[in-house]
């Protein structure tokens, strides 16, 4: 019983957290994605970069099957997730989302935010799902917070819970959703710095991000997105210094010009 | 007398009150005096003018005999009191079944995809009809129809039939103030307890549902003092609760009086829970303007 049993057979080492071949997403007339391939390697950090409305978030939303893909498929960790029969909630398991609104549930504790999962999916005992939580809070200086209720806290604050309410259903794949867009700038750093955390400890990471100081700093690789594919896609350096797609360094020269990088 | 036009509007209690609402009470201690001042002078100016209409109407004489009794309220006042115990049962027991009834009709029709669609469409069906048809007719369709049948082992006692006669009324009613509650939880709320793994189920269960209901209990508590009153529509087929017991008094008297000790019995039990409707309205609304920072 528990996170371990719920993980499958550990995958080997070479094969990658996340591919994503040839997805497809339209809204109605408007395709959102229009073809992306992407590989994430075992404990690599990958950043999305791209305009407000390239389809970062929708990328994201499909990988963790809250949107059904049009065509194209997605392999989580060796598992085809899109073949017929899948069971999508043992999927969603092992992939963590963390929202750019935070999304906490707001009649409930601290506490039970973070263990509500662990008790009705893992099935978890409330004495060790309770253990476990505090120990994830500990950890992200939130042990003081249990109790409180998402109102009561800043917003750096919430969405640090909102990261470890992902974490304790222990994932495999942790994907990022623009976190730190709905903070105030002061209280940016402080979730930038579990991310960072994170990173150190081996978490794979798919990051959709306006941070590109960030991006430069903790991403093995970087993915720009525009218009529904990727149009161009390196390790950081390459990608903020020399960019080789004209729309790339546009919207980096944008970027900039915003005072953002 | 009946209520059973329609559920309050939800929409007005569940919508944000201006913020500056509950400080206004709380403003200069002059201007305070002085409005309650204003109010008490108006209100006892409007109630003299109106008393002062009705003692000097030209039929005045004869309805204070035939209305306000002295020696026949005092006699018919306990026997009334004691038939209300039995609107108190038809309440009690119907308010239990409607709250699971309405709720399991309000989860039905918020269930996405083909699958679900029969249950959908006979959730609407239902409220639908019970909506549209006068809660009179559900009453005496039910008391008279179903006994009626002559089926063996049914019971002739129409308590019961009342009892599901107001709990099919009242659910479909009921089942549209859940849902709008349902609809008004965000979209991501459903989207965050999903992408933790929990099921549909569970996500309803679990996170939609009990901020849905925490947000219905003011119009919730609307549609129940309706069903308050609307016990003594079961007089119909024959169930002495109060309204029967003061019309039995009534014509055994020749004087109305019963049923203003009728009128008074269902003020006194109404008026604490509309109060406690509006305190409820009104922390939600502070609740909801703080919250709004
Ligand atoms: N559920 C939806 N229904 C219709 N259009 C949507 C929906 N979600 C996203 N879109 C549209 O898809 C496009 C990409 O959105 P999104 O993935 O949120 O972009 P990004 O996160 O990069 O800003 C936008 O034009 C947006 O309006
Ligand atoms: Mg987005």
């Amino acid at each position: 019983m528990g996170g371990e049993g719920s993980r499958g057979a550990a995958p080997a080492a070479t094969t990658p957290a996340l591919v994503v071949e040839g997805v497809h997403k339209s809204f109605g007339q408007l395709e959102v994605l229009a073809g992306i391939d992407l590989t994430v390697a075992q404990h690599e950090v990958v950043c999305l970069i791209g305009a407000s409305g390239s389809g970062k978030s929708t990328l994201l939303r499909c990988v963790n099957l809250l949107e059904p893909l049009d065509a194209g498929r997605i392999v989580v960790a060796g598992e085809d997730i899109c073949a017929p029969g899948v069971d999508v909630n043992r999927v969603r398991r092992r992939i963590g989302i963390v929202f750019q609104a935070f999304n906490l549930f707001p009649h409930m504790s601290v506490l039970d935010n973070v263990t509500l999962a662990p008790r009705k999916v893992l099935h978890l005992a409330p004495a060790e799902a309770t253990t476990r939580a505090l120990a994830l809070l500990e950890r992200f200086g939130l042990a003081d917070k249990q109790r409180e209720f998402p109102d009561r806290l800043s917003g750096g604050q919430q969405q640090r819970v909102a990261i470890v309410r992902a974490l304790a259903m222990e994932p495999g794949l942790l994907l990022l959703d623009e976190v730190t867009s709905a903070l105030d700038p002061e209280l940016v750093a402080e979730v930038l710095a579990v991310i960072r955390e994170l990173a150190r400890g081996g978490m794979t990471m798919l990051i959709a991000t306006h941070e590109m100081g960030f991006a430069r700093d903790i991403a093995n690789r970087v993915c720009f997105l525009d218009a529904g594919r990727i149009l161009e896609d390196g390790p950081p350096e390459q990608m903020f210094r020399a960019p080789r797609a004209e729309r790339t360094q546009r919207f980096l020269q944008r970027v900039m010009e915003a005072g953002r990088l | 007398m009946s209520h059973l036009g329609g559920p309050l509007d939800t929409s007005g209690m569940l919508a944000v009150g201006p913020p500056g609402g509950p400080l206004r009470a709380r403003g200069r201690p002059r201007t305070a005096v002085r409005s309650t001042l204003v109010a008490v002078v108006s209100t006892v100016v409007v109630f003299g003018i109106l008393v002062w209409i009705t003692v000097n109407a030209p039929g005045w004489a004869e309805v204070q005999v035939s209305f306000f009794n002295a020696t026949v309220f005092t006699n018919a006042f306990p026997d009334i009191v004691a038939a209300f115990s039995l609107n108190i049962q038809l309440f009690a027991i119907a308010e239990v079944l409607i709250l699971v009834l309405a709720l399991a009709l309000a989860v039905f029709r918020s269930l996405p995809g083909p699958v679900f669609f029969p249950l959908r469409f006979l959730a609407t069906i239902y409220a639908d009809i019970f909506r549209a048809v006068p809660g009179v007719l559900v009453i005496y369709i039910l008391g008279f129809g179903i006994p009626g049948l002559g089926l063996p082992g049914i019971p002739t006692d129409p308590f019961p039939y009342a009892v599901i006669a107001l709990t099919l009324i009242y659910s479909a009613y009921v089942s549209e103030v859940y849902r709008a509650g349902i609809e008004s939880v965000h979209p991501s709320q459903e989207a965050a307890a999903r992408s933790l793994g929990l099921s549909r189920l569970q996500a309803l269960r679990y996170v939609i549902l009990p901020q849905a209901v925490r947000r219905v209990i003011p119009p919730l508590l609307n549609d129940f003092i309706g069903l308050q009153k609307d016990t003594v529509l079961v007089s119909y087929i024959g169930v002495v609760e109060i309204f029967r017991q003061s019309q039995i008094t009534q014509q055994a008297k020749f004087n109305y009086t019963p049923y203003m000790a009728t009128a008074l019995v269902f003020i006194a039990v109404t008026i604490p829970l509309a109060r406690l409707t509006d305190i409820l309205v009104s922390r939600d609304r502070r609740r909801a303007a703080a919250s709004a920072r």
